[in-house]
């Protein structure tokens, strides 16, 4: 629980918390962090859970709409290569990804700010390292849409 | 009394205009039946013609281009007041088009890069555009250049829209013979079939089941058989992602698709769903490997909304609002 301010001091700026949209597939991921949460892992607030069939579900158009809406990092886990409940979901997930992000450096958000893990049902330690490490990363590049916005221009374009 | 019809171009290269000439003796049909109004590119009526009609007694306005200056931003919304339908015709208005793509970069890079930056540009004093400039004892006007590229309906409402880079003439005919005999769809309705371009594709039948690609090429680099599916060739051909209708015109010339007529009513964003459908034909399992082939396609953004970047969810923060 973040503390509450002190009665006569003034108030603080809300420090920058990031949002993190994480779709997790049904047979893998999303099971780790059931695991991490009755083994009664710590990890940071951050990520709201969406829960997917399969990695391979993951349209870019959710991603993309997830940046639009206020994310400012997107996590997709799936399992393990050769793992898939459904063959090869995960490979699409794969070949999506690394077109989409390199899409997404171009309109502006940093690569850093999507990632794809694979995180296997019994590894509820490594889903919160993997969270709590994009957390971090994403707090570090500060938020995606509060940048300083684009210079309001006047009418005429000087010299 | 006939009905009346207007044309008007924004942001546009004049292609549109183009497959409105391209009715050839059709026109006359169009014609016959309507009264053309106001037409820039090929009629002499002014913008002062247009004000002085009754608000509504245009029975429908087709505008083509994206919409980048204030002049373009003022004619839309005199059309919207005078015409009844008002009709995006072609994919800059429709979705922002080739214009559009400057939304990667802000105002200032854009007039940078034409005015300074250019080889070509010789500009010695930095000479940029200005909505106001001083000549003996007169004041020159030149519209606002303003923050981004918009489609036509984030300006004003829109009816219908006409996809195509440029449409095709019968689809134009099609939608004039439409708002003649009043069967036009229900409002906000693309004029054009609601299926996939891979469906009406003369190569169809060469797709195969299963594709598996090593390498995306760009038309310069193969030597393109022309009768066999270019996806199959390894050309990246937009046609799984796209709305046909356009009677596989750039197939037939041997050409891949670009995604011209944009999404089908069931997509939301054609960039993200071009980028799957492509991405996920990627011929192989290993990532450093998918990383290689997928660095055939060179500028993703660019060849995925290559029509459609104003309209897409990203770059959100780039959108001012509407003034």
């Amino acid at each position: 629980m973040p503390e509450a301010s002190a009665p006569n001091g003034p108030i603080e700026a809300a420090a920058f918390e990031p949002k993190i949209v994480a779709f997790f597939c049904n047979w893998c991921t999303y099971l780790a962090a059931d695991l991490a949460g009755t083994s009664r892992l710590r990890y940071a607030p951050n990520v709201r859970v969406v829960r997917v069939m399969c990695s391979g579900r993951v349209d870019p158009q959710f991603v993309l709409e997830a940046f639009a809406q206020g994310a400012d990092g997107v996590l997709i886990g799936g399992c393990h290569p050769g793992d898939c409940h459904y063959q090869e979901g995960n490979y699409k997930a794969l070949r999506r990804y690394h077109l989409l992000r390199r899409m997404l450096e171009q309109m502006g958000v940093e690569p850093e700010r999507f990632r794809l893990e694979w995180i296997s049902a019994s590894e509820g330690e490594r889903l919160r390292a993997v969270v709590n490490d994009m957390v971090e990363t994403v707090r570090a590049l500060g938020p995606l849409n509060e940048r300083p916005a684009p210079q309001v221009l006047e009418e005429a374009v000087v010299r | 009394m006939k009905p009346k019809v207007a044309f008007y171009w924004c942001a546009s290269c004049g292609g549109c205009e183009e497959a409105v000439v391209d009715l050839a003796e059709k026109v006359l049909d169009v014609t016959a039946a309507v009264d053309i109004v106001f037409w820039p590119v090929a009629l002499d009526f002014k913008r002062a013609d247009v004000e002085a009609m009754p608000d509504g007694s245009i029975a429908a306005a087709f505008i083509n281009g994206a919409v980048r200056t204030s002049e373009q931003e003022e004619m839309a919304h005199l059309l919207r007041r005078k015409a009844r339908v008002v009709i995006a015709f072609g994919a800059c208005a429709q979705t922002g088009g080739v214009p559009g793509l400057s939304n990667l970069y802000d105002r200032e890079s854009v007039l940078a890069a034409v005015y300074r930056e250019s080889p070509s540009t010789a500009n010695a004093e930095g000479v940029l555009p200005q909505t106001h400039y001083p000549v003996n004892g007169e004041t020159l006007e030149l519209p606002v250049f303003q923050e981004r590229v918009r489609a036509l309906e984030q300006v004003i409402p829109v009816d219908y829209s006409i996809p195509g880079c440029p449409p095709t003439p019968k689809l134009l005919a099609d939608a004039v013979a439409a708002l003649l005999t009043g069967r036009l769809p229900e409002r906000g309705a693309v004029l054009a079939p609601d299926k996939a371009l891979c469906e009406e594709c003369p190569r169809r039948d060469s797709k195969p089941e299963k594709l598996a690609i090593q390498q995306f090429k760009r038309p310069h680099e193969a030597l393109i058989e022309t009768d066999k599916c270019l996806l199959a060739q390894g050309l990246l051909c937009l046609g799984p992602a796209t709305r046909g209708g356009c009677e596989a015109r750039c197939i037939q010339g041997n050409m891949p698709c670009t995604g011209c007529f944009g999404a089908t009513s069931r997509v939301r964003d054609f960039g993200a769903k071009a980028l799957s459908a492509v991405a996920s034909l990627t011929g192989s399992n290993d990532e450093a490997e998918i990383a290689r082939i997928l660095q055939s396609i060179p500028d993703p953004a660019g060849t995925f909304y290559r029509y459609s970047l104003p309209v897409a969810p990203l770059p959100a923060r780039r959108a001012p609002a509407a003034q």
